[in-house]
């Protein structure tokens, strides 16, 4: 018979088992941070962010080539990704419940949930096979990696407005479209850029995409019509080698990655927060 | 209430009537423009289908299902079956699911239900960042710290002092790269994903459930097992399926861990390979054009697979949030 | 719902007008310069990369024309010079025939650069000396017949050594290699067993391992397991502190690789080309008591009508550089240069490289 007792120390098991959960799952996040701090602190130098790579098995050199080729990277992308992404979240805020714009909702979150070498794949067919690999395609695949994040963040961010703020506008003669940008897009301006920065931290760090569209390039290059290097197609190429000098690099591109990760999610958790207050969580 | 003055009153009297003439052309244009910016992503999405289908029909017509359903991929003999790796993504997926399902659903319900306030932004901050890293910089970890790790005492723990290498599924040499290796990765990835919608659910489940259990009796954890969980089920389990969206798809972190060997195993020990994987080792040097399109194919198929996986995801969120919005 | 059909118009025409500014070939990009950017993209063979990677930077100090070299692999080589995606491949296994009639700028030049080693790198815990294998031994350890450190086959081989009783895991390319394929054709040609039942390519199916990618893939594999075994260029060992196990040649001696004895294996063939030849050669299991059994020439993949009349000019330059300048540092890496010889045959092959049909 299942006296109180024994229910409540099920219960109470229970509990502790989900303080346990909680341990165990902020447990690989410290651990892993750990040790890329660890082992890429050490390799960070100004040389690292200066230098281009040394031939194969020589020490030293740095990723300046990787950094610059990422920053290109995240610029082609924003170009293509921000304008439709915004265009798109205003749309799909505004026309929200017609069948169209919950057509495309729902293919933006398919979208997200994309395997990004599908993209890869999709960008080499596209661009690689007819003009060779450029940082220009390597910028279109994650560009469409953007449209849908950017998409919904914004729509997300436009809806939060009151629309009493919308009809006041109009009702004082602004023109619709003026209402829409003027007035709604500025105010949801400071969640849609934290939307922005988010998915700018998303794709700095993909690396399928590039595969075989940028493939890297050892010497400095800002040309988009020309393979472009990569900070995570670095980190690739140097985590699967036996040379302990490509191996500190490795640490240090990564450390670098996270370290631009976390100020971005950190911002954006605090921008999010202190205009929404804790009900968004 | 003051009056306005009248000279401004004037004024703008005759700005509206301008505006209200001039605007239509100008809010037409308006909605063209984000009409059109709309119309990519549905575009977009053909458009990948599009390509990757249309250079994986060669494949596909001469082939067909031996695809998948074949393991013998031996390229200079024109042969393809993938099975191996349609059967690695599953059971990777699989196996990180199994791990990671319990731990994001109790920091969920931790989160949700006994969480000091104080803590819990800190917490599911500290859980949704592990969505945030990179994931070569997983895969980067899982060489140097986790593959060690498995190999030197988690393997031989498994197989050795629990016994469980009498199961064909913790035998074997423990060489490191390997299927456990590759779940456990994805399991940290898929983490976050599970973890933070359904703690979005079960903070949305009303308190009048919480309080009607309670009041008719039940210990705190039968209220969340009984009244909580319940009514979160769907989407709880829209959460579980974006994780294994997430999962399915999982490249870098995957192909550096896992072994890269083609070859169907009940051993978790056993290196294998994925659909993804596959395609980004073999994709830029397919050498003949069979392989290229045989390669589209594996791409189309993972395409399909996440795509149905995530409909579904997003349905069953969407369902929960919209029977909540009532 | 008139804007959407608006909206989607404006689209139809914006792509119908981006799809015919599309021209096919690497060759569209001729002022490569702006901006910054390599001069010449190649990409292919790990085996040379440490060689080449060395020649490019030298190359670009020297004269400062930049060459970006990606190593993805002579099978990735191959794929994208035939698909034109770049302005030369490399590959240590050579294309076949069917493989040039595929490519699709015309004719196909190989273009031997320097020889090198396939070596058999292992991580045995406890073993410092450097091992002593047969032809047979080794088809059967990467057949999966020996499956332990200690097995007396190996263990006879070499009497002074303690093994342990460790599995071994054999560790081969996961991707196009022609690493794989000098590898495979020097079993192809000593083992019957391997001849049957594997036979040789740039890629094969493996009876047992797992796959690394690239050479610098199956020496960190190596480097990291306990227990390993697999094939590299012999670069990629020394480089990396990795032991590579002398191997019995045809005359029955072991033999070390290195540059001596590379050279060696390629004497007879560069002694006795054919007029016309076109460089695909094979010097596995070659003859002389000093040869290393599994060496190689590598290649580089050039079309004989080049269509970019700059990049093809830069792409002569380069080669002309690296027949005299490249072969006098391929030794400071351990790669072998090419027998006088070959190197006047070879530079008078280049000098067929016609810019004839350049814009």
């Amino acid at each position: 018979m299942r006296t109180a007792r024994s229910r409540h120390a099920v219960s109470g098991l229970m509990i502790g088992l989900t303080y346990l959960a909680a341990i165990l799952a902020t447990l690989p996040l410290i651990l892993i941070l750990g040790h890329i701090v660890a082992k890429g602190a050490s390799s960070l130098s100004l040389a690292f962010f200066t230098h281009m790579p040394k031939p194969v098995g020589e020490v030293g050199g740095g990723m300046a080539n990787a950094i610059v080729g990422t920053l290109i990277l995240i610029g082609v992308a924003s170009l293509i990704g921000l304008p439709i992404g915004i265009g798109a979240g205003l749309y799909l805020a505004e026309k929200r419940g017609t069948p169209f714009a919950n057509t495309v909702r729902f293919l933006a979150d398919v979208l997200n949930g994309l395997p990004s070498i599908v993209i890869g794949i999709f960008a080499w067919e596209l661009l690689v096979r007819r003009a060779g690999f450029s940082a220009f395609a390597g910028g279109v695949a994650l560009g469409s990696m953007m449209i849908p994040l950017v998409t919904r963040t914004t729509e997300e961010m436009l809806l939060v407005v009151p629309t009493s703020l919308r009809e006041a506008a109009l009702a004082l003669g602004y023109a619709r479209w003026r209402t829409s940008i003027s007035i709604v897009l500025r105010t949801a301006m400071a969640g849609i850029a934290t939307g922005v920065l988010v998915a700018v931290a998303r794709i700095a760090g993909e690396t399928a995409p590039l595969l075989f569209t940028a493939l890297g390039n050892q010497f400095w290059s800002t040309s988009l019509r020309q393979p472009i290097a990569a900070i995570p197609l670095q980190i690739f190429a140097y985590s699967l080698s036996a040379y302990d000098e490509w191996h500190r690099l490795a640490w240090a591109g990564a450390l670098v990655l996270i370290t631009m990760v976390l100020i971005i999610s950190i911002a954006a958790r605090f921008v999010t927060r202190s205009r929404f207050g804790a009900a968004v969580d | 209430m003051t009056s306005l003055p009248a000279e401004w009153l004037e004024k703008e009297k005759d700005r509206r009537i301008l505006r209200v003439e001039g605007s239509a052309v100008s809010d037409r244009i308006y909605e063209v423009l984000t009409a059109a910016c709309a119309l990519v992503v549905p575009a977009l999405v053909i458009a990948i289908a599009l390509a990757i289908f249309v250079a994986a029909w060669p494949a596909f017509s001469k082939l067909g299902l031996s695809i998948v359903t074949t393991s013998d991929w031996d390229v200079r003999a024109g042969h393809f079956g993938a099975a191996p790796a349609v059967y690695g993504t599953l059971v990777s997926s699989a196996v990180a699911l199994i791990i990671a399902t319990p731990l994001a659903l109790g920091v969920a319900v931790f989160l949700s239900e006994f969480s000091p306030t104080w803590l819990r932004q800190p917490i599911g901050f500290l859980v949704d960042l592990l969505a945030a890293i990179p994931s070569v910089v997983y895969g980067l970890w899982g060489i140097f710290v986790l593959i060690p790790l498995l190999r030197e005492h988690v393997m031989p723990f498994l197989r050795d002092t629990l016994h469980l290498g009498a199961t064909p599924f913790f035998r074997g040499a423990a060489y490191g790269p390997s299927m456990l290796a590759a779940g456990v990765i994805l399991a940290i990835m898929a983490l976050p994903y599970i973890s933070s919608v359904s703690r979005e659910v079960l903070l949305a489940v009303p308190r009048s459930q919480r309080e009607a259990a309670l009041a008719l009796g039940a210990t705190r954890w039968e209220m969340i097992r009984d009244a909580v969980i319940p009514f979160a089920k769907s989407g709880i389990i829209g959460g579980i399926m974006l994780g294994l969206g997430r999962a399915l798809g999982e490249t870098m972190a995957v192909t550096l861990v896992i072994g890269n060997r083609l070859e169907i195993s009940p051993s978790l020990f056993a290196p294998g390979y994925t659909m993804a994987s596959l395609i980004a080792n073999e994709f830029s040097e397919a050498t003949s054009d069979l392989h290229l399109s045989a390669l589209m194919a594996v791409g189309a198929i993972l395409f399909l697979i996440t795509l149905i996986v995530n409909a579904i995801a997003r349905w069953l969120v969407w369902s929960v949030s919209r029977s909540q919005a009532r | 719902m008139r804007a959407i059909k608006l909206a989607a118009l404006i689209f139809f025409v914006a792509a119908c007008s981006k799809g015919d500014g599309n021209n096919s070939g690497a060759a569209s990009s001729t002022a490569s310069s702006v901006g910054g950017g390599a001069d010449l993209t190649g990409a292919g063979a790990t085996f040379p990369y440490p060689i080449y990677s060395k020649w490019f930077s030298d190359y670009a100090t020297a004269t400062g024309v930049k060459i970006n070299y990606q190593s993805i692999g002579s099978g990735g080589g191959v794929r994208q010079i035939s698909e034109e995606t770049v302005d030369f491949g490399a590959s240590d296994g050579p294309m076949s025939d069917d493989e040039l009639a595929k490519a699709k700028g015309g004719p196909i030049l190989h273009i031997p650069t320097v020889l090198g080693a396939d070596v058999i790198t292992y991580n045995v815990p406890g073993v410092t000396a450097v091992l002593k294998l047969t032809p047979s031994v080794i088809a059967d350890i990467f057949m999966g017949r020996i499956k332990k450190w200690n097995d007396t086959r190996i263990g006879s081989l070499n009497s002074g050594v303690t093994l342990p009783n460790q599995d071994i895991l054999v560790v081969h390319r996961s991707d196009g290699s022609g690493t794989t394929y000098i590898f495979t054709d020097y079993l192809d040609k000593v083992s019957p067993a391997w001849h049957t039942s594997v036979g040789k390519g740039k890629e094969v199916k493996w009876p047992v391992g797992l796959g690394g990618k690239g050479n610098e893939g199956v020496s960190g594999q190596v480097k990291q397991t306990p227990g390993a075994v697999g094939y590299v260029e012999l670069a990629y060992a020394k480089q990396n502190n990795l032991p590579a196990a002398l191997v019995r040649n045809k005359s029955g001696q072991y033999i070390a690789a290195s540059v001596p004895a590379v050279t060696a294996a390629a004497a007879g063939v560069a002694q006795s080309l054919p007029a016309n030849t076109d460089y695909r050669l094979s010097i596995v299991d070659a003859p002389g008591a000093q040869s290393y059994p599994i060496s190689s020439f590598t290649w580089l993949l050039v079309y004989q009508h080049q269509k970019d009349a700059v990049k093809g000019k830069k792409l002569i330059d380069f080669l002309n550089w690296a027949m005299t300048e490249g072969e006098k540092t391929a030794p400071t890496l351990d790669y072998a240069p090419l027998p006088a010889e070959m190197v006047t045959s070879v530079k008078a092959k280049i000098a067929t490289i016609d810019l004839a049909g350049a814009k």
